[in-house]
């Protein structure tokens, strides 16, 4: 009877689920094609733990990206195809005003503001660095949160407060014409080049017995934004906003009702989310090293993929979504050609959301 | 009566009338424009055929949008992926088999059917896509539907593809560099060797030449001008196709989706297999429009079908408002005409009116220029990046449009279920010739826009 039991829950899941299965088996036959290249030799582990550790760091600041996109999606219920380009936004105001600080006197300020996109002010003569100037490089940092969480209020009063009863798609289409303003403003400002930011001698340190090697720059991204997301977490599981947040995100009338201030809550989001993403935006420069004018755009499909993998709304799914999606695009490099490896996370979405549209984490929101 | 209301009248009633209305509007506009820029008729000429064509192209493709998000409230943000499918699968299909040195060898098929296969490639595409994902809230699906668009970019742009072989037939994409299209068969009526410009005309070709020569109009217009008609009568084979499914049984099944899936589908209709008909003959129809367009082009590259194209599209849709075929293809020709076309004339009017001298290369050297009460530096660098504030001019039209009127110039989403409508008319004069479109629906301006949004499911 056992046998038979499970034998029938076994087809009733195949004929529910055929996608799943497939990726299911998809999946087993990856782990051990990898299981054997690593057993043969065709891929050493040196190369295995590279693929790792730049997909944990790309996974980190999408992560600290999808975070923000979360907290306002299931705050305001909409997807903000905006997202991608207040990262872009905070990244600019910050690496200014790093530059600012780190050329002043020795270059004009006007060079120094646009970032390298010309003039005199470059990587090579302004040379900015955690190590070589570290004041700046804070600085820049806590510029680029404050802009972008003032910048998403901003938008928000303009924009999006006066369609506060639209429905998502409305306020989707909307976001969408913030983000072509938004983008080809900073465009206007800083031209369409992409110049390099960061300058110097950055030192780095090898890991014992894996033998990586990690610089300053992926360091101080990676302890910025464990920091920041450990503050969201306290943020949310400690305050008397974080549980306004999550009342607000389970549902939204009640909250009202039991005399939340949404309006005032959802302030507090933009302002958390916006700084989130500011800073993710400032870090990931730091980390590649070179800005422009897209690179937020270009990132938006891997966040709402990484927010779609652990269920939009859910701010741990998030983080967890970023972590994987990061890690799957680099660690399909053992299979696909680089072409392929933003096109490999993109499939991971779709599959993810053909599977199971409320993510891994789905149901669980905002908490 | 003039002639442009007769030929409405013959077509149709209001509905042609407003197109014609509109593209005549844009005409006076635009030789204004070229007036003003000292343009010769041939310039003048050329110009409005630009115009022209890319209000046919984007009429073609809010047309197919709307069959999706107009009728069935299907959200597809994907439009450049699949016009890039329709345009490549016919380049492959149609390209020669033994192409010469460094080419890309293809099919070599007869360019129908290479359209035929491109438009069922594109389909294909669609259904794939629709089948899974129709599960899904509209939000996810404009998502699913932008990430495969860029998938499909990212697989023409890709090395990998760029020349593989099935089946011992070689066949290639060209990679970033691009495949070149077929050539089009307009050339044909007018050069003995359609390949070349250089070539001598045929007769039809030379006694065209000679007539339009005789206004001023050099041969390359001639052509273009001809492919341009050409267009025009597919915007208008996709307004009587659409016009067509959306009042048969089958586009009010469509409606009843949009507005109330729940209820279309305990009245006994199969909602999911609609909406996955509905979403590839959508894809079909932007697989053939990417033909038409970018198909028609020298050289058909990926770069032709970035996601911008997408919201291009989109936002020609809004502005006419979706759920109206006439909305559509009003909302094609203002996007080309004023947000398109229009910024890049008013920009060359304003420079060569005005001696603003050179424009600084910088933004902080134009806003320094301030300091000093000069306002001409930053004006000549606008003007100068006038292509790049288009764009912020598009993203603020699509914001105040969703805060003002989200529903568009003509979008109405109450439509007469029954033959003769029994929807209670306002007294104003005006309406009454306005109360039922050629496709079907109201122009009722109180319609209820709290219903913009779609079905969610």
């Amino acid at each position: 009877m056992g046998i038979s039991e499970t034998y029938d829950r076994g087809r009733s899941f195949v004929v529910e689920q055929p996608f799943g299965v497939v990726a299911g088996v998809v999946g087993v036959l990856l782990i051990v094609d990898l299981a054997t290249k690593l057993m043969n030799g065709s891929l050493s582990v040196l190369s295995l733990a590279l693929f790792l550790k730049d997909g944990l760091i790309q996974g980190l600041v999408i992560a600290l990206a999808g975070v923000g996109l979360s907290m306002t999606y299931s705050l305001l219920g909409f997807a903000n195809f905006a997202h991608g380009d207040y990262i872009t936004a905070g990244a600019f105001a910050g690496w200014a005003t790093t530059y600012v600080i780190g050329g002043l006197g020795a270059l004009p300020i006007a060079d120094l503001f646009l970032v390298g996109v010309s003039g005199e002010a470059n990587a090579g003569t302004v040379g900015v660095s955690i190590v070589s100037t570290p004041i700046a490089v804070l600085v820049g940092l806590v510029v680029a949160i404050a802009f972008t969480a003032g910048l998403a209020l901003l938008i928000d009063r303009l924009v999006y407060k006066p369609m506060r009863n639209e429905e998502g798609i409305t306020l989707l289409i909307a976001s969408i014409g913030v983000a072509l303003a938004l983008r080809y403003l900073l465009a206007f400002v800083f031209g369409t080049s992409r110049p390099g930011v960061t300058g110097g001698d950055i030192p780095g340190f090898e890991v014992p017995v894996i033998g990586i090697r990690l610089n300053a720059h992926e360091i101080a991204l990676a302890i910025g934004a464990v920091a920041l997301m450990v503050g969201v977490h306290v943020l949310l599981q400690y305050t008397k906003l974080g549980t306004a947040m999550r009342a607000m995100a389970d549902n939204r009338d009640l909250a009202r009702v039991t005399g939340i201030p949404t309006e005032r809550v959802v302030r507090a989001t933009w302002v958390i989310g916006g700084g989130l993403t500011g800073a993710a935006g400032y870090l990931v420069t730091l980390e590649t090293g070179t800005i422009a004018f897209d690179f937020g755009w270009i990132l938006l499909l891997l966040i709402f993929a990484a927010v779609i993998l652990g269920g939009i709304g859910s701010v741990y799914g998030a983080m967890f979504g970023g972590l994987t999606i990061g890690i799957a695009s680099t660690v399909s490099l053992v299979w696909l050609p680089s072409e392929f490896t933003t096109a490999a996370a993109f499939a991971v979405m779709i599959l993810i959301l053909v599977l199971k549209p409320s993510g891994l984490f789905g149901g669980v929101t905002t908490a | 009566m003039s002639t442009a209301d007769r030929l409405a009248d013959r077509l149709g009633g209001s509905d042609a009338g407003l197109i014609l209305g509109v593209m005549a509007g844009l005409y006076v506009l635009f030789i204004v424009f070229g007036l003003i820029l000292g343009l010769d008729v041939g310039g003048i000429a050329s110009t409005l055929q630009r115009l022209t064509f890319l209000a046919a192209v984007y009429a073609l493709l809010a047309l197919a949008l709307n069959l999706q998000w107009g009728y069935a409230g299907l959200f597809n943000i994907g439009v450049a992926g699949f016009m890039a499918v329709g345009a490549y699968t016919m380049a492959m299909l149609t390209a020669p088999v033994d192409p010469q040195v460094g080419g890309i060898p293809g099919l070599g098929l007869p360019l129908w059917a290479g359209i035929v296969g491109g438009m069922i490639a594109a389909a294909l595409v669609g259904g794939i896509t629709a089948l899974p994902a129709l599960r899904l809230r509209a939000d996810y699906l404009a998502i699913v539907t932008l990430a495969l668009s860029e998938i499909i970019r990212l697989i023409y742009n890709s090395t990998t593809f760029q020349s593989f072989s099935i089946g011992g037939r070689e066949l290639g994409t060209g990679g970033a560099s691009g495949i070149p299209g077929p050539i089009n068969p307009v050339r044909d009526l007018y050069y003995t060797d359609p390949a070349s410009s250089a070539s001598p005309p045929t007769p039809f070709g030379q006694s065209m030449f000679d007539f339009f020569g005789g206004f001023g109009l050099d041969g390359p217009t001639v052509v273009d001008w001809t492919y341009t008609l050409v267009l025009v009568v597919f915007v208008g084979l996709f307004y009587f196709l659409l016009t067509r499914v959306g009042n048969s049984p089958f586009g009010r099944v469509l409606k009843a989706i949009r507005e109330d899936e729940i209820v279309a589908s305990s009245l006994g209709k199969n909602t999911r297999w609609f909406k996955i008909k509905v979403f590839m003959l959508g894809c079909a129809l932007m697989g053939l429009a990417g033909i038409l367009w970018q198909g028609s082009q020298a050289l058909i590259t990926p770069a032709l079908f970035l996601p911008i194209v997408t919201f291009y599209v989109f936002i020609a849709l809004m502005v006419g408002g979706s759920g109206s075929n006439t909305g559509s293809v009003i909302g094609g020709a203002l996007f080309a005409g004023l947000l398109f076309l229009g910024p890049t004339f008013v920009g060359r009017i304003v420079d060569s009116s005005f001696n603003l001298g050179g424009a600084p290369n910088t933004f902080t050297t134009a806003v320094g220029a301030l300091g000093s009460l000069d306002i001409t530096p930053l004006v000549a660098y606008a003007l100068d990046n006038i292509s790049v504030l288009r764009f912020v001019l598009l993203g603020v039209v699509l914001v105040v449009l969703m805060q003002r009127r989200p529903e568009g110039l003509l979008g109405h989403r109450k439509e007469p279920a029954a033959a003769v409508d029994l929807s209670r008319r306002s007294v104003a004069d005006d309406d009454a010739p306005r109360a039922t479109r050629a496709d079907g629906g109201v122009s009722d301006a109180t319609a209820d826009s709290g219903n913009e949004g779609g079905d969610d499911e």
